[in-house]
């Protein structure tokens, strides 16, 4: 038998092969190469044109071309296109809510604080404990700011109180706490003691199968129940607590996937040198367990942040029910779809910058691991 | 040296220790449990309300907007909360398949070599995952109430399908018999369909042969059904028909389930991309170029060779989304559909029993997520790696 099975045969001329291709430069070689690679890429890409040919020139025309950046309601009701004008009116308040309008330079303060020690917390250079005392000073100053009271500033009830700092805040100061108590449950659901593995085990289980809503509702209903005759506590507390519980039990179960990721023999290499539980956990095990899982920590923080737009339900002012408040207004009626757009992309803005930075962290945390 | 006396109340054992530790959280844990009962005992005395679950039985006395079953005002409280029960389930049910659908569709459109497709699926992803689901539905409540015209000038963008500020008008089934038969003969093709399916597998066992299953499956389910309609030359269909102020006739979709579930389908869409897209691109892609040099055709790599590996990586998170959905169409409060969380929030209101109110959505919700997970665990299971 030839090798024919498997080479040419000795008479055939070597078969001609086509040229190497050569990838076409230019814009043409990338509309090739990215849109018209084949008949059906071909098709699929007609198509998508198309469609965005039937849609952007519409958009487009509502959001600029016949949009109405001033003046009144009646303005935009004429022209037919966006009312950005519904936005320049009313964005002091959807921003702030009822906090009185000439103070705004406290909210506005409280918030530039706020976000400063956020971008301090978001450098890796200033991680460690520093940070603790960067966030109690920061903190406490944007809540002065708010609250009043001292140093010659107007008390403001927390009634007042609305739009973008309340959201900043309920996001803030319920992650500030939270992640604590997130900490300890997964310490207590990876504990080797029955008691503690069984409660947090429950409790995690238990706020993770009910939704957000329920949560609210309980604290705000249920928490006036559960203190003695006489006491009360603000709603704002109250829709606060409902969102630690309830935040807890979700870094808990991250923080849990970081702990098991720690091979056994750091533990035991830790208890050999005669480290107790508390120095454990705080000196090996937790500076590995929690910058394994930092970036779906981050993730679990953008869910949360948007999270606190359902303080609605329990009736805070928050920045989507300032919105949604504004178009309350009988003047403004059915411009909607600006409020929405507006509050919209403050958020987005919120949680792209986060979700970019999670990715940031994600490549440069692995560097070290990476061989 | 003569051994430390024992002491079996040692507290530097550690055994001892960790019973003391144990003791120690459960008597906390306890004493604030009896705390917090016992000023909600007190209170719930003081305010005069009643305790326990006997408000069940007596009438609720609300309307409900839309039902799946009987019930009316004068129904009791328990016949409300299977109504809201229904709808949560109606919802989640409906917007699982259609958020999968969907997401899985964008989550390859992600991974197309053609850049208009995988740009507008990122551009997709990343607007309606960074922007509050309640934002979302809010926005798709106001465009299905307010941005569309009242029933007499209802847009009609195919014949017999009416959109207006009612809602979403379609063609139903008459009241005609036909519509049995119909209904039975797509029962048969089901079973027939499975009965080739359970057939194929011993003769491809024994043979090697495969049927064209696909095909077969798909003439069973929609041929059958089709026969038989033509058999009775046709049935009837309920035409939606303006009358006064609103259509009648037809089946509604109404405006707060549809911004519902077009809020919840799309918001969880772009989370299931994300998932489906990480799971394809897990399989290595060496399982392709062997699948392939096997002489196994495109379709059939990406059916036997890809998808398989790529289920296990995708169901465990897609699973938790399933269970964010269901959770999220408590939101369906903020809007007013008629789900569960509304029915007991309503009920709240009405007796003022708020422990018993809320713990009825708490053991609802437990009871449907833990019976979605246990399901999806059970196919997980089914799929995984068998280890030997």
């Amino acid at each position: 038998m030839s090798d024919g099975a498997f080479g040419l045969s000795p008479g055939e001329p070597p078969a001609t092969r086509p040229p190497p291709a050569i990838a076409a430069p230019g814009v043409v070689g990338w509309l090739r190469a990215n849109l018209f690679r084949t008949w059906y890429d071909t098709l699929l890409t007609l198509a998508v044109l198309y469609v965005l040919w039937l849609v952007v020139p519409d958009v487009v025309r509502w959001a600029l071309g016949d949009a109405v950046w001033s003046g009144e309601a009646a303005a935009c009701r004429a022209a037919g296109g966006a009312c950005w004008a519904f936005v320049a009116e009313k964005w002091r308040f959807i921003l702030f809510g009822t906090f009185p309008a000439d103070q705004h330079w406290r909210p506005t303060l409280a918030m530039l604080l706020t976000m400063g020690v956020l971008l301090a917390s978001a450098d890796r250079r200033f991680w460690g404990p520093r940070l603790l005392v960067l966030w109690a000073v920061g903190l406490g100053a944007a809540w002065l700011l708010m609250a009043g009271g001292l140093f010659g500033l107007s008390p403001v009830p927390t009634e007042l109180w609305g739009g973008l700092p309340l959201t900043l805040g309920l996001s803030v100061v319920g992650l500030a706490v939270a992640f604590p108590l997130g900490v300890l449950l997964a310490l207590g659901r990876t504990s080797a003691l029955p008691v503690l593995r069984v409660l947090s085990t429950a409790y995690i289980e238990l706020i993770r199968g009910v939704p957000l809503v329920s949560v609210l509702f309980m604290a705000s209903v249920m928490i006036p129940l559960f203190l003695p005759t006489g006491v009360s506590i603000d709603k704002l507390l109250r829709a606060q607590i409902g969102l630690i519980l309830f935040a807890a039990a979700y870094l808990a179960e991250v923080v849990r996937g970081g702990l098991q990721a720690i091979p056994k023999g750091q533990v035991e290499a830790a208890s050999a040198l005669g480290l107790g539980y508390w120095q454990r956990q705080r000196l090996i095990i937790l500076p590995q367990a929690l910058s394994l899982v930092i970036p779906p920590l981050v993730n679990t923080f953008i869910g949360f942040f948007k999270d606190t737009s359902l303080v609605i339900i329990i009736g805070l002012l928050d920045l989507l029910s300032t919105a949604k408040a504004a178009l309350t207004d009988p003047a403004w009626r059915g411009f909607y779809k600006e409020a929405y757009l507006f509050v919209g992309v403050i958020y987005f803005l919120f949680c792209y910058a986060l979700s970019r930075y999670s990715r940031y962290l994600e490549t440069s945390l692995s560097k070290g691991r990476r061989r | 040296m003569s051994a430390p006396p024992r002491n079996r109340l040692n507290p530097n054992d550690p055994r001892v220790r960790a019973l003391l530790w144990q003791a120690l959280v459960l008597g906390l844990v306890a004493l604030g449990t009896w705390y917090l009962a016992s000023n909600t005992m007190a209170n719930v005395a003081r305010l005069g309300v009643a305790s326990g679950y006997g408000f069940l039985g007596r009438e609720a006395g609300f309307q409900i907007g839309e039902t799946l079953v009987a019930y009316g005002p004068q129904d009791p409280y328990a016949r409300a909360f299977l109504v809201g029960v229904l709808n949560t389930l109606k919802v989640a049910g409906i917007g699982i398949v259609l958020a999968t659908i969907l997401g899985t569709v964008v989550g390859i459109a992600r991974l197309s070599r053609n850049f208009l497709v995988n740009r507008l699926a990122a551009g997709y992803v990343e607007a309606l995952r960074n922007v509050p689901l309640l934002l979302q539905l809010f926005l798709w409540y106001g465009v299905l109430t307010e941005g569309l015209p009242g029933p007499r000038q209802a847009l009609e963008p195919l014949p017999g399908l009416f959109l207006s500020n009612r809602g979403l008008k379609l063609p139903g089934p008459a009241d005609d018999p036909t519509w049995s038969w119909v209904a039975a003969a797509f029962g048969l093709g089901v079973l027939l369909a499975l009965a080739a399916t359970a057939w194929n597998k011993g003769r491809q066992a024994r043979t090697g042969k495969r049927l064209p299953l696909l095909p077969i499956t798909l003439g069973l389910l929609l041929g059958l059904p089709g026969l038989v309609m033509l058999a009775f030359g046709g049935a009837a269909l309920d035409m939606p028909v303006l009358k006064g102020f609103n259509f009648q006739g037809g089946v509604t979709l109404t405006p707060e389930l549809a911004a519902l579930l077009f809020g919840l389908v799309t918001y969880t869409a772009a989370f299931i991309a994300e998932i489906v897209r990480s799971g394809i691109q897990a399989v290595g892609h060496g399982q392709t170029e062997a699948a392939l040099a096997l002489g196994l055709s495109r379709g059939r790599v990406l059916r036997l060779v890809v998808l398989p590996q790529a289920l296990r990586v995708i169901i465990p998170p897609t699973t938790s989304q399933f269970l964010n959905l269901t959770k999220n169409s408590s939101l369906a409060v903020a809007i007013g559909y008629p789900d569960f969380v509304s029915v007991a929030n309503t009920t709240i209101n009405q007796t003022g029993q708020a422990v018993e109110g809320v713990a009825a959505i708490m053991a609802v919700f437990l009871a449907v997520s833990l019976s979605l997970s246990a399901l999806m665990n059970w196919y997980n299971r089914r799929i995984a790696l068998v280890d030997r």
